[in-house]
């Protein structure tokens, strides 16, 4: 763990992320300080400062009732880690549960949860969250439950790949002799195995939480209005172009600041842990 | 039977095998809406007897499997139902909207190809200098933003601040292209009119790139890796000490093996592509399925969804045959094997 971290503060690529990173979620987490209006994250309108180029105080616009863009940006975030944190939290366990018990049951049962798991992986991602989306009210919560849907298949075939290849090791085979039980050869010998995997893949998608939750938001389908989010600022601002640009361009950039620290440091976890899938 | 004839019978045996648990599936999601479609149908003035009625006539009074064996029924004669946002039959709403989108898409993915595949090359043979940093970074940023975000920088700075490409939509007004194929860069072919086709091809070039710069950055990345993994091989070895130049060595030996994990990938990223097709579409009001798919979905409009997501999955799962048929083409162990694997 301390050598990992070493190493990632080493690379300057790595380091960039680390910093980015480190930048998104202290924005996040001490948005009510850092953010010059923090009344700025609900429903309020400011018509006397309305659609402003970038100036002093409002580093990055107001919007077009007056709110500054920096501040909803900053509380944007926390709403994107939150959501990213909840929706690993759910789909990483059903997943790895899902591979962990296909790849060493075998049989009917590993051919069941692997087509199940297929299908869900043949609608394209955003395609099934905009269905389940559809169906449900546009909010928080269901938000999160569309991203999961789509989700924990891909932990599903990563374990299921790992558990096939580890089923065979003679330290499963040793564990099944001396009278192990299924459930404790799968969780406590081959679970600890495909962590570095896990691990890296969650670095890495927790960018990609971020960017598809962002993604349903700007087609309307995520966190509705007043709450401050990403991708339905940058929707908004679209009608705009090009003349009011800060509506846009600022929030696109945040995304792709929190994205890109993610998968840096995603990256490097992945030479480290040397988990290349 | 070749195994490619072989393998090419069993992916479309599973194919439908998955497509007809992907109907169950969104079927049953569109069926568990709250509300009543028919009421959102009619409107709030209807009467309680035509709400009634058109409930009768979409068999929403049925069980859930009993209203799935009418949908089978209906679409083994290739009727999806009628929309009830247009009030057509959505076969006729998707054969009209889905060809932009897969114009846009195959571009994309065309591109995704061309760039992406070279970029990884380079970036391998010139590891760890200044050449592959520079890729790595472009990759990794153009992985980094959803594709709507891509199309809005992009839209600024190539149509608005330097205008050397098309704001929006598909072709210039002047050209009136009679439609073929859907597919505007095959019907202006068709038509003999070249101007039309170069101006069709100017307007789809921002967006598809847009679309492709995640794709693009994933098969860059892809390939890298599993090069600079084979570059450790002792054929890699051998083919230095015979002295050939390291560019044939990066494309033609250590290249090979790599293209086929890039190109099980590419086939991936066509089904993120069909969905991100939608944010790409909105931003360059690119007349694709897109609106049609987000409108309907805002409006429950049942018969639509089901289309709609499994005209998407099936064209997906097309896609993912060829790649595998690709492969299959390409790997000797697959080409030249006596027994399917």
């Amino acid at each position: 763990m301390k050598r990992t971290l070493a190493i990632l503060l080493a690379n300057p690529l790595s380091l960039l992320g680390v910093v980015l990173v480190a930048l998104v979620v202290l924005s996040a987490i001490f948005a009510d300080v850092i953010a010059p209006f923090p009344e700025h994250r609900g429903a309020v309108v400011d018509f006397a400062n309305f659609n402003k180029p970038p100036q002093w105080p409002y580093i990055m616009g107001t919007d077009l009732v007056g709110r500054d863009i920096f501040s909803r940006i900053l509380y944007a975030y926390r709403i994107s880690l939150v959501l990213g944190v909840v929706v690993l939290a759910i789909a990483v366990p059903i997943g790895v549960a899902i591979g962990l018990v296909a790849g060493y049951v075998g049989g009917w049962t590993e051919y069941a949860l692997m087509r199940i798991t297929d299908i869900f992986l043949s609608i394209p991602p955003l395609v099934l969250a905009m269905s389940i989306m559809g169906v449900l009210e546009p909010t928080l919560t269901n938000g999160m439950l569309a991203v999961t849907a789509m989700w924990w298949p891909w932990y599903a075939r990563l374990v299921y790949n790992i558990t096939r290849a580890e089923r065979e090791e003679g330290y499963v085979l040793a564990a099944e002799v001396i009278g192990a039980s299924p459930t404790h050869v799968m969780f406590r010998e081959i679970l600890p195995n495909c962590v570095p995997a896990i691990v890296t893949k969650m670095t890495l998608d927790l960018g990609f939480v971020i960017l598809i939750a962002s993604s349903l938001s700007f087609l309307g389908l995520g966190v509705q209005p007043p709450t401050p989010d990403l991708g339905s600022m940058v929707a908004d601002g679209a009608k705009y172009l090009p003349d009011s640009w800060w509506l846009t361009v600022f929030p696109g950039l945040a995304i792709l600041v929190a994205v890109f620290g993610f998968n840096l440091i995603g990256d490097a976890l992945r030479d480290i842990l040397g988990a290349d899938q | 039977m070749s195994p490619i004839v072989r393998i090419l019978a069993k992916r479309l045996g599973t194919s439908l095998l998955v497509l007809a648990g992907v109907s169950m599936l969104i079927f049953a999601i569109a069926r568990i809406i709250p509300g009543d479609p028919a009421r959102i149908a009619l409107g709030p003035n209807a009467t309680a007897e035509q709400v009634a009625n058109l409930r009768a006539a979409l068999h929403l009074d049925e069980s859930i499997p009993v209203q799935y064996g009418y949908f089978l029924k209906d679409l083994s004669q290739g009727d999806l139902g009628v929309s009830l946002y247009t009030n057509r039959p959505v076969t006729q709403d998707i054969a009209q909207f889905l060809p932009a989108t897969l114009e846009l898409v195959l571009v994309a993915g065309l591109l995704m190809v061309v760039a992406g595949l070279p970029l990884g090359i380079l970036s391998a043979r010139f590891r760890g200098g200044v050449t592959d940093n520079i890729i790595r970074m472009i990759s990794l940023l153009g992985v980094s933003a959803p594709s709507f975000v891509w199309a809005v920088i992009l839209m600024l700075i190539f149509a608005f601040y330097l205008p050397l490409f098309p704001i929006a939509g598909r072709i210039s007004d002047v050209y009136a292209i009679a439609p073929v194929t859907g597919f505007l860069l095959v019907d202006t072919l068709i038509a003999g009119n070249f101007a039309a086709f170069a101006d069709a091809s100017w307007h789809i070039m921002l967006p598809a790139v847009a679309l492709a710069l995640s794709g693009i950055g994933q098969a860059a990345r892809l390939t890298r890796a599993n090069m600079i993994e084979t570059y450790d091989r002792p054929y890699i070895e051998m083919a230095r000490s015979y002295g050939f130049s390291e560019r044939r060595i990066a494309n033609r030996y250590a290249f090979k093996p790599s293209l086929i994990p890039s190109l099980t990938i590419i086939g991936l990223d066509f089904a993120a592509m069909l969905g991100n097709a939608f944010l790409v579409e909105a931003i360059f009001a690119w007349p694709g399925l897109s609106r049609y798919g987000v409108a309907v979905i805002l409006r429950k409009d049942l018969n639509a969804i089901v289309g709609t997501v499994l005209v998407i999955s099936a064209t997906f799962l097309i896609a993912n045959i060829i790649v595998d048929l690709l492969i299959a083409f390409i790997n000797p162990r697959i080409r030249l094997s006596r027994r399917a694997s």
